[in-house]
């Protein structure tokens, strides 16, 4: 829209003819406050906080619902506003129980500022308040009624932002009150939105509520561990004796790729990090086959022992490594150098929960055709293939409802189940539970493909009609399917494509080549020169053995020593214990998993919120973890692994390339000049940075794979200030394979699950229980 | 049932067929009925908002807005549906003149709502009565199955090829959705809460199409005025305010009821004359005039005539013509609680000034009358109603303020009076007059 130009409190400003006046001036610095007014849901000119003088104007205007109009004139903060607007507050705690000195808002609550802010310090009324017990309405959720400012925002966001409608109003006049779909109990889906956007302390979380003040946390912003989407999350932390221990989870500035958004997950979804039976001591069996707890230096020298002589006696093929979905990608990316140049073997894999390497075949080399999260909130049409985003991906499927909402974008949707975000889509196909490949012929052009109906042929025709298309697929397309479906979006004028996986780095484990076929950057095995350049070593160059083959081998007897880093297989796959009783087994996981029961050796990990480094989400959004907690006892896995190679009589130095020198965009090189190493030395210690000259320091890894893996050449000065940058999967070449084996499981979480690790969340179990139907989010919506 | 009552000085237009059986559609026929219409099918949509903006007829809700020119903001074309909307929803207290037309002539309703739709482009209107008019819901119902008897409403109206159809809807029992957006939202079945304006109901209103909603005495008036000519009704009232309107009388006067006069008649005639002067042989201390939500007149004010714009330089309003008549043994503390009591209840709660405002205002007059009170209690309550006054979502914030305003600043003695003496010291046996 054209731009009109109005002036605020003597100041010209132009904006786009309807922006609302509010927005236009928080974008000229001027701050008009507001409690009802949050940007992209509804209005609804309730709070009257807003108001400003507007010339030939009879009455105060509020700001959040006026759009700027040429030649409009505008006060902003005169004497008449603040009077009404201090009028307005000295109402609102009126009623208010002012108990700041023990609401969890207190510190964080814009009741609070604006009070500070306009003084409405003289209490003019003697009748005593009203009072109404504090209620829980979900585990998650509970309600302050006597707190509540009636904003509405939470039954906006419930609404209109999640799609559950679970929140409204109740009676009328000043008996109004916020009132809980299920009468005295919510049925929904837990995300804490209502939660995160209520201004005051009306509503506050489980987990957080009366455990402490925000100013006595730390906040540390760093990415969700849960779901491939890869949402930031600001967790709250606070020093205990045993070390850090995180107290919330929240969205704290909203800067992160998910907006506005953050699901339960990533909110209440970190309490496994402070269960009191995390393992804190190494475990080594010992004859009498039980556990004992021994030293470190024991635990090590012991693993380090054992594989030492494997490796010699029988060669690295008789050594397999799982790696995880949710450790960093310079985890990943070291645990593949282990065990291709120490142990020497490439039989190493992970719990894959998409086809990343058919989809990188199906792409090889072709630039722009991959979306990060954030294109979802803006592509005009979207078309969405199997997956339930609801349950698998909170945050996508934020997007497209937003998207929906706000842009008006067309979302297509093809599912063998009644999905929920249907609700959503211009077009929706049920289609059968196999007919996922058929479904793309059939949108290829080829008729006799599906049962065709009209339904079906409006669904292809709109689809093809686009100009722009985003197609984010499930793990229900795989191999050839995602070549087909590929072939068949390059074939639209101009798609983009998105494959959905699980965890938080389901993606970075298989870039960085946690497969027994690939080198990082899906580099086959048999075309390593550049990467034996480079390690001063040589590597295998046969492919290894996948997972399931691994757990073949161990049950025939050809797989002497077992290293599982992060995972839980034998759960996963239901692998049979007996198959491993003649494999030397070392796990380092946080808890006596299913896996780590069986084991020889157990080392005590630490857990993505304990460690820094980077992940990269589902969409190939790379992004930096800052370490946040702390448990004393427990080692990142970086550590342990490098402390096991060193053991083993590796030279660290040559597996972690610390004090090479570091990768360098912000400016010159270290060394290229006289003088640069104290720049350098200077530049570092300002952007708050150690300088890499530890063994233990990602850092010197991330640089390595910048060298290695060309997708990864992104910008490291905006990682570090915190934006995701998209993963240059264009970069990616990679023929596609004539056959691969499909070895990809879907970890089909619920909304409220997250795989082994959820199962150490007491909120997480505490809300599946709560709840009585097996698949709440959807039953609570529909 | 309020009874019928005349008076000479009445100029009878609307009230033309009061107590005579209109509700009975042949007997409604037989005086002049639905010739409104049919004329208006003859000479189209120009001629009938000519006819109106000559009229001078302005709305009989409340705000007095002219009605003909409200018609012609409606755009002639639309994507949605155009609809009238009639609203019935008659709940300020002081009021009840939509109610005798109602009761003795639902025809005169029906009429003018074809009209309007006519005016307009509309195919079809509501009818909506307030939640506690449920018997006169009967009659209206009643009415509209005769006239679709008869053939008048549904398809090809008249012969004219045009189609209209009429809904009649009751509320719940609220007052706020006597707001106009308000009540599209009720009648939407929604809660009973204003909506943000602009855009105006002309251009977004009910379902999102294109709305006339009138008064349901503005639209009963239209099908005389078209009868009469808008001239000749235009000159029947005062300058800028055309025809007459039905006055409600009641309190202590010795006639209450409901009486139509011409715009601009004097109040204290209203009165002393019409309404047969104070009852019990008091003396006059103070009038509502145009519903609970108009400023008070003290006994010396009255003499001003009743329109739009005289009342408004008086600093009241016309208001809803409503006239409260207070004799002097009425406690106007006690008034003032009676009125705040109304709206604190009626207050939909969505923002704060008024949802909060109100509420203190009830528990601080209250205290006050009870006895309670103390000093920094006067200056507050009128502190809290001025703070309201202009800043609330709707006009129903302005309703509480505006009276309360009054009532203090004219009758602070009585106030006063409380502070110091016994907890009602004009206490007497008889209920006050607004109830
Ligand atoms: C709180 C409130 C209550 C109202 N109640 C009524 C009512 O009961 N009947 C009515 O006709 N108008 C009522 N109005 C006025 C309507 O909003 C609207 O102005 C009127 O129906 C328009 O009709 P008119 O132009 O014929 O007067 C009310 C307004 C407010 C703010
Ligand atoms: S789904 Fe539940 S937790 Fe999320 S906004 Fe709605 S009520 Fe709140
Ligand atoms: S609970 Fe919080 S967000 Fe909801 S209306 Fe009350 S103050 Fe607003
Ligand atoms: S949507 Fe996924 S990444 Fe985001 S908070 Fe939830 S679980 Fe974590
Ligand atoms: S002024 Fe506000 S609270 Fe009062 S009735 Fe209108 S919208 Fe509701
Ligand atoms: S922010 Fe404008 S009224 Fe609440």
């Amino acid at each position: 829209m054209a731009d009109v130009t109005f002036t605020v409190d003597g100041k010209k400003l132009t904006a786009p003819a309807g922006t609302l006046l509010i927005d236009a001036c928080k974008n000229a610095g001027i701050e008009i406050p507001a409690f009802c007014y949050y940007p992209n849901l509804s209005l609804q000119a309730a709070c009257r906080m807003c108001v400003v003088r507007i010339e030939k104007m009879p009455k105060l205007q509020t700001a959040c619902t006026t759009p700027v109009a040429e030649g409009m004139v505008v006060q902003s903060e005169t004497d008449e506003i603040k009077q009404a607007r201090k009028a307005t507050i000295e109402l609102l705690l009126g009623n208010h129980p002012l108990d700041c000195p023990v609401c969890d808002a207190g510190g964080e609550c814009e009741l609070q500022d604006m009070t500070f802010k306009y003084g409405a310090a003289e209490s003019k009324y003697i009748e005593i308040k009203q009072h109404r017990e504090e209620q829980q309405w979900s585990p998650v959720v509970y309600f302050d009624r006597p707190r509540c400012i009636l904003c509405y925002r939470c039954v906006r966001v419930c609404g209109e932002g999640m799609d559950v409608w679970a929140l409204g109003v109740e009676n009328r006049g000043v008996s109004s009150v916020i009132a809980p779909n299920g009468q005295d109990h919510l049925n929904c889906e837990e995300c804490g939105m209502c939660i995160d956007l209520c201004p005051v302390g009306a509503l506050t979380s489980g987990t957080y509520r009366y455990k402490t003040r925000p100013w006595e946390m730390n906040h540390v912003a760093t990415i969700c561990t849960h779901c491939g989407d890869g949402c930031k999350t600001t967790l709250g932390v606070r020093s205990v004796n045993d070390g850090v221990e995180i107290i919330r989870g929240d969205n704290r500035d909203k800067s992160g790729i998910n907006g506005d958004f953050l699901c339960n997950k990533g909110r209440y979804g970190f309490d496994f990090a402070n269960r009191t039976d995390r393992l804190t001591k190494p475990l080594v069996r010992q004859a009498d086959g039980k556990f004992a707890e021994v030293s470190w230096d024991k635990a090590l020298d012991f693993a380090a022992k054992k594989l030492r002589e494997i490796r010699e006696a029988k060669g690295g093929q008789a050594i397999g490594v799982i790696g995880s979905n949710r450790t960093t990608n310079e985890e990943n990316y070291l645990l593949q150098k282990f065990a291709r140049t120490i142990l020497g073997t490439n039989n190493i894999d992970h719990h894959r929960t998409a086809d990343y390497v058919s989809f990188a075949s199906a792409l090889n080399g072709k630039s722009g055709r991959t979306a990060g999260l954030r294109d979802t909130t803006s592509a005009p049409a979207i078309l969405l293939l199997g997956n339930n985003p609801t349950d698998q991906h909170p945050a996508l499927a934020w997007n497209l409802r937003s998207n929906v909402r706000l842009n008006r974008s067309r979302l297509y949707v093809a599912n063998h189940a009644e999905i929920k975000l249907r609700r959503q889509a211009k077009s929706f196909l049920q289609i059968p539970q196999d007919g996922y490949a058929s479904l793309i012929q059939y949108l290829g052009g080829n008729d006799g493909a599906i049962a065709a109906d009209d339904n079906t042929t409006a669904f292809r025709d709109a689809i093809r009609k686009e100009e722009s298309l985003l197609i984010v697929f499930g793990s229900e397309y795989r191999g050839r399917d995602i070549q087909a479906l590929v072939e068949f979006g390059l074939s639209l004028p101009n798609t983009k494509f998105a494959a959905l996986g699980d965890y938080a780095n389901s993606r970075g484990a298989a870039d960085m080549g946690l497969l027994p076929d690939l080198l990082p950057g899906y580099v086959p095995v048999n075309d390593a020169a550049h990467f034996v350049d480079e390690y001063g070593a040589t590597l295998p160059t046969t492919a290894g053995l996948d997972l399931l083959q691994m757990f073949d081998a161990a049950r025939n007897g050809d797989l002497a020593a077992l290293y599982v880093v992060g995972s839980n297989p034998v759960s996963r796959y239901g692998v049979d214990p007996s198959a491993l009783k003649n494999t030397f087994l070392v796990v380092q996981d946080m808890f006596l998993t299913e896996t780590a029961q069986l084991a020889d050796v157990v080392f005590p990990a630490a857990n993505l919120y304990e460690k820094a480094g980077t992940v990269t989400n589902t969409y190939g959004d790379i992004q930096l973890v800052k370490k946040a907690a702390d448990k004393a006892g427990v080692r990142t896995d970086f550590e342990l692994i490098v402390r096991l190679a060193d053991r083993m009589g590796a030279d660290p130095k040559k597996l972690v390339p610390f004090g090479r020198g570091s990768f360098a965009d912000m400016g010159q090189t270290r060394g290229a000049q006289s003088g640069e190493a104290d720049r350098h030395a200077v530049w570092l210690a300002a952007n708050h940075l150690e300088p890499k000259l530890s063994p233990f320091d990602p850092f010197a890894t991330l640089d390595e794979i910048q060298r290695l893996v060309p997708s990864y050449h992104v910008s490291r000065l905006e990682l570090l200030t915190g934006s995701e940058q998209p993963e240059k999967f264009d970069l990616v070449q990679i023929q596609p394979a004539a056959s691969r084996r499909d070895l990809v499981l879907p970890a089909e979480d619920t909304l409220f699950t997250s795989g082994t690790l959820g199962r150490y969340s007491g909120m997480l179990k505490d809300i599946v229980e709560s709840h009585t139907t097996p698949n709440p989010a959807e039953t609570a919506a529909d | 049932m309020p009874r019928l009552v005349f008076h000479p000085e009445e100029v009878k237009i609307i009230s033309r067929r009061f107590g005579q059986g209109a509700a009975d559609i042949d007997k409604y026929i037989a005086l002049d009925g639905y010739k409104a219409v049919q004329t208006a099918i003859e000479k189209g949509v120009d001629w009938i908002i000519a006819e109106m903006k000559a009229s001078g007829l302005r709305g009989r809700g409340g705000a007095g807005f002219p009605t003909g020119m409200k018609w012609s903001f409606v755009p002639k074309q639309s994507e949605r549906p155009k609809y009238v909307l009639v609203n019935g929803d008659e709940s300020e207290p002081g009021t009840c003149k939509d109610h005798v037309i109602f009761l003795h002539d639902p025809h005169a309703v029906i009429e003018g709502t074809m009209i309007a739709g006519l005016a307009i482009g509309s195919k079809m209107g509501f009818i909506y009565l307030r939640g506690e008019y449920r018997y006169l819901l009967k009659i209206m119902e009643k009415a509209v199955a005769d006239a679709y008897a008869k053939g008048f409403l549904g398809k090809n109206i008249f012969g004219s090829g045009i189609d209209f159809d009429i809904v009649t809807q009751t509320g719940a029992g609220a007052y706020e959705v006597g707001e106009e957006s308000a009540l599209m939202e009720s009648l939407e079945g929604k809660r009973g809460v204003p909506r943000i304006k602009p855009p105006f109901p002309a251009v977004v209103g009910l379902y999102g199409g294109p709305t006339v909603i009138n008064n349901a005495e503005t639209i009963a008036s239209v099908p005389h005025i078209l009868l009469m000519g808008g001239e000749a009704y235009a000159k029947v009232g005062s300058e800028r305010n055309g025809g007459t309107r039905l006055f409600g009388i009641s309190g202590h006067v010795v006639n209450p009821g409901v009486y139509e006069l011409p715009m601009g008649y004097n109040l204290k005639k209203a009165i002393y004359e019409v309404g047969g002067g104070i009852s019990n042989g008091r003396k006059l201390k103070a009038v509502v005039p145009g519903g609970s939500s108009t400023p008070v007149l003290t006994a010396d004010e009255i003499d001003v005539g009743l329109d739009f714009d005289q009342m408004g330089k008086a600093g009241t309003m016309l208001g809803s013509g409503g006239i409260v008549v207070i004799d002097d043994q009425t406690c106007m503390v006690e008034f003032a609680l009676r009125t705040i009591k109304f709206y604190q209840h009626e207050s939909c709660g969505w923002c704060i000034p008024c949802r909060e405002g109100t509420d203190w205002l009830k528990k601080t007059i209250g205290r006050v009358h009870a006895g309670g009170g103390v000093a920094k209690d006067l200056d507050n309550i009128r502190y809290l109603a001025e703070n309201m006054l202009g800043r609330t979502f709707c006009p129903l914030g302005d309703a509480a303020a505006m009276p309360t305003i009054g009532f203090i600043k004219k009758f602070r003695h009585e106030f006063e009076d409380h502070l110091n003496g016994k907890p009602c010291p004009y206490a007497h046996a008889e209920e006050p007059a607004l109830v």
